[in-house]
């Protein structure tokens, strides 16, 4: 952690700035609303965990966020909460195109979910301790909450698999860097190259973002809310949104005794890792399989490597497959093919768009556009892989409670869960989805998705084909993480 | 060479008609959003040379920005528009539909006002609207070369999955054995798109460009003059970019993000005044030209994901028709707006009412990512009917199939050059 504290950093909610990896136990409960007054008096004053507060190591730690559902519960006015984002207001599961752009359909679909499916729970609970803190902690909140107002639905429980996530692979390697202290301008000839310091709006409403300008979110009028702070933009008004995020939360299931399993009969059980690892983009241990270049990126600290690389000098997918989940969770891609190494002649050529070779490489660009904060937390059984491909491994139950924090649902985090993780379309390719996470369904027209391609060096694909679905989407929402004083505000 | 041509049909709704319409389009689809091609009214998959092709209610809900001009447009027309891309002349494609759907044709029209009589060729030719500007992804790639390439690609990959020891061969050998098996297959392969001589136009401009030093620098006041009507203009025309309804957004979003591609209709006013038709005017005179002559193969300057674009005048040019057909969810379309031609997108629609805040006509508009996205989300209409005769494949995926098929056909190749054409399959 840099030392410096962001500006209001006891106004944000400390999941913003850390994973809380020293808490290595985790709870999430889903709430619902069963007395407003009780409600609001119990949020009021909860303990919630600011950046400042990491100051000092923290042992247990809280964060809430409120969904659209929850938001009209606690009693907001109806003008406030409709001027939150539409996809917020609509629920990661209240419209069914969203639903078909998602991948939500099939076995993900909704009316398949554990839990969300027919909207967001009204309040979610982070609950973050360090080991063996947890489970007192967790009954004694759970007891308070039943005496204030809510009725916990559901616990969602997680493990600790260390770095993991539960098909062995370390996760959460690539993290966009937060601009907290404003020192770059988005937009700028460095952005023709890939960069990883994003702007704070993208993470935090009330803040400019990459386009050079403000979310819309509910600013109210300044003289009947002292308690919030005055809009950047408009500083006639209050901004109710100023600190707070997007927290989108998916429980995904990983079938992890299948991925091995089918990796092992494609590959045999000693290359397995190798073509699981091709599927994935990375090796297990989190290193890129692309060898990380000299030159800095950006936004990636000097002393992590493993996100010291673009694929610009893999176009073709030779040692990155176009495919693999990581290369389409982050396409590393800047504002334009060739950067900012080329002359304003050449620029404007590709501007116009006379360079025919961009129009492969070209596909997708801009990436700093789509870039989320991810904060999941596994959950399950840890089964080592040579485990798991043993044909009397019981199933290990596990998979990831995916969570990600973004200021634009819908350009971020469904733009990259659409565009770029489920379209069988991405990067020119035909009939691959994302091998990790597609939902292997054909297109209408009955074209397949459920395929992947490794290149060999003589250009031929080495074409997998009827890849099973490995994970399963069983719930999800959409819910705000506000900021301290927008939730002490809605709550008063 | 067998170049696209757009056809388009439109007629003013009679207004207690509507409903029986909407319900007699619905019977065109299996369900919203996902046509029948095989449909009793017009089965478009019998046509071989039809590219897209939509039925689509023009119904304005932003006439009411009119009244920041202090205007307004009282029994402003519903439009019902069939439109569409083909092969070969327009003409020859309505007098198919004419010959084989024309009592079908005739009994959608019906709902229409002047409703066409027994000769519904003439009335369709009557009732055509020529495109300001139009956009075609790859001049002269017919249906059926598209069907054949994309069978070619599949033949190849079955090729290549048949064959053993594929990884220690060198490319150039695998290349010879590929098309030794195509001969063998001997499946018809598709012939090229002969070029454009685009040269020629490049010649031309050069040419045109001499003369026109002079005469630009004689009338550089006059142009100061119209660069300061511009900037007063921009300046103070209104912006209306309020978010769309829950309802309107729902209305066009279910039909949408069934395939891979989607249909795209957004309907407006042009703002009142001489001056911004002329601009207007211009810049599709110079869009005609570059769509013609420069975007002819894969591109419209940086997007690559339009099939078929065109802009239409409607009611003696108060109100602009943009239909397109593209790849991906209405999202990332317009994310690839943004970032990528923001500046062509300002110079048509800063025209038009209500569009965000430009400057010099490409600066600023588009670029406000919010107000862009509402106003286009605000001005789509939904499209009842849209058929693509190739769903399932991006015009990305036809640029591949393509250079698979040109590579095949090329005599000689390097190693290099070989490894990079078998990547394509």
């Amino acid at each position: 952690m840099s030392a410096a504290l962001p500006a209001e950093a006891d106004d944000v909610q400390a999941l913003l700035r850390s994973g809380f990896v020293r808490l290595v136990e985790a709870a999430f409960l889903l709430l619902q609303i069963r007395d407003q007054a009780a409600a609001r008096s119990w949020l009021h004053q909860a303990p919630v965990t600011t950046i400042a507060d990491l100051r000092e190591y923290q042992t247990t730690a809280l964060q809430v966020a409120v969904s659209a559902n929850g938001l009209k519960k606690l009693g907001v006015a109806a003008s406030t909460v409709e001027a939150f984002a539409p996809e917020f207001l609509s629920g990661m599961a209240g419209d069914e195109a969203r639903s078909r752009r998602l991948g939500d359909v099939g076995s993900n679909a909704p009316s398949e979910w554990r839990w969300g499916g027919t909207g967001e729970p009204d309040v979610l609970l982070l609950l973050y301790a360090e080991e063996g803190r947890l489970a007192a902690w967790k009954s004694s909140t759970v007891t308070a909450l039943g005496q204030n107002g809510f009725d916990v639905a559901m616990e969602l429980a997680t493990s600790n698999m260390h770095d993991k996530e539960p098909f062995g692979f370390t996760d959460g390697v690539s993290q966009p860097q937060i601009d907290w202290h404003d020192a770059r301008k988005p937009g700028g000839d460095a952005d023709l190259d890939y960069g990883n310091l994003i702007s704070k709006g993208e993470f935090l409403l009330g803040y400019a973002n990459e386009y050079g300008q403000y979310t819309d979110r509910p600013l109210l009028p300044g003289n009947a809310t002292e308690a919030l702070p005055r809009a950047e933009d408009r500083t006639e008004l209050s901004d109710l949104g100023r600190n707070g995020a997007y927290l989108v939360l998916r429980e995904l299931h990983q079938d992890v005794r299948g991925f091995w399993r089918y990796a092992a009969e494609q590959a045999g059980s000693t290359a397995a890792t190798s073509l699981a690892e091709a599927m994935v983009g990375r090796h297990t241990s989190g290193e890129p399989l692309i060898t990380p270049q000299r030159a800095p990126i950006r936004g990636v600290p000097p002393n992590s490597p493993q996100n010291r690389f673009t694929y610009d000098a893999d176009s073709e997918g030779k040692i990155c497959p176009l495919g693999a989940h990581v290369r389409r969770a982050n396409p590393r891609t800047g504002d334009m093919p060739g950067g900012s190494r080329q002359g304003l002649v050449a620029r404007l050529l590709r501007t116009l768009g006379f360079k025919r070779t961009d129009l492969r490489s070209d596909i997708i660009a801009s990436s700093r556009f789509h870039r989320i904060m991810r904060r999941g937390r596994e959950f399950g059984t840890w089964v080592p892989s040579e485990a798991a491909m043993r044909p009397d491994c019981p199933d290990p139950q596990s998979g990831l409670h995916f969570i990600c924090l973004n200021g634009n649902i819908s350009r971020q985090f469904e733009f990259v869960q659409n565009a770029w993780l489920t379209s069988a379309k991405f990067n020119g390719l035909f009939d691959e989805s994302d091998p990790l996470t597609g939902n292997r369904l054909p297109l209408p027209a009955g074209h397949a998705t459920d395929c992947f391609s490794l290149l060999e060096q003589n250009g031929v694909a080495r074409r997998f084909q009827r890849i099973p679905a490995f994970v399963t989407v069983r719930g999800g929402g959409y819910f705000f993480l506000p900021g301290v004083r927008a939730l002490r505000f809605l709550t008063q | 060479m067998t170049p696209q041509s757009t056809f388009m049909v439109a007629a003013p709704i009679r207004l207690t008609l509507e409903g029986q319409l909407r319900v007699l389009l619905d019977s065109m689809n299996k369900a919203p959003g996902r046509v029948d091609a095989d449909n009793a009214l017009l089965p478009f998959a019998h046509y071989d040379r039809l590219h897209v092709a939509r039925f689509v209610i023009l119904r304005d809900e932003t006439l009411g920005d009119l009244a920041a001009y202090g205007t307004s447009f009282p029994n402003a027309p519903v439009w019902l528009a069939f439109l569409g891309d083909c092969d070969g002349a327009a003409d020859d494609m309505l007098r198919e539909f004419a010959d084989t759907a024309g009592a079908e044709i005739r009994r959608i029209f019906a709902h229409c006002e002047d409703p066409p009589g027994t000769d519904i060729l003439a009335w369709m030719r009557r009732h055509s609207v020529q495109p300001a500007a139009q956009y075609v992804n790859w001049r002269g790639r017919t249906v059926q070369q598209i069907k054949q390439e994309a069978a070619l690609h599949d033949f190849l990959r079955d090729c290549l999955g048949r064959t053993p020891a594929l990884a220690s061969r060198r490319a150039l050998e695998i290349r010879d054995h590929l098309v030794g098996e195509v001969a063998r297959a001997r499946s018809a392969l598709p012939a090229p798109t002969p070029r454009q001589r685009v040269w020629l136009f490049w010649v031309a401009i050069g040419l045109a460009a001499v003369p026109l030093v002079p005469i630009l620098l004689m009338f550089s006041p006059v142009l100061l003059l119209l660069l300061w009507q511009l900037r007063v203009r921009e300046r103070n025309d209104p912006v209306i970019t309020p978010r769309p309804s829950a309802a309107h957004l729902g209305a066009t979003s279910r039909l949408e993000d069934y395939d891979v591609s989607n249909p795209f209709s957004a309907f407006g006013s042009v703002k009142p005044g001489r001056f911004r038709l002329c601009t207007l005017l211009l810049v599709f005179r110079a869009l005609e030209l570059s769509t013609r002559f420069i975007y002819i193969r894969g591109r419209l300057a940086r997007v690559g994901t339009i099939h078929f674009a065109r802009w239409a005048f409607m009611d003696d040019r108060r109100r602009l028709l943009f239909a397109s057909n593209y790849d991906g969810s209405l999202d990332s379309y317009m994310d690839d707006f943004i970032n990528k031609v923001a500046f062509g997108l300002n110079l048509v629609f800063s025209n038009g009412i209500g569009w965000p805040r430009t400057s010099f006509l490409i600066f600023g508009g588009a670029g406000y990512e919010q107000e862009f996205k509402n106003y286009l989300h605000r001005h789509e209409v939904p499209t009842q009917v849209w058929y693509k005769a190739y769903p399932g494949l991006t015009a990305s995926n036809l640029a591949t199939n393509t250079e698979i098929r040109e590579g095949l056909q090329r005599k000689h190749m390097t190693e290099a050059q070989a490894q990079r054409w078998l990547a394509l399959i």
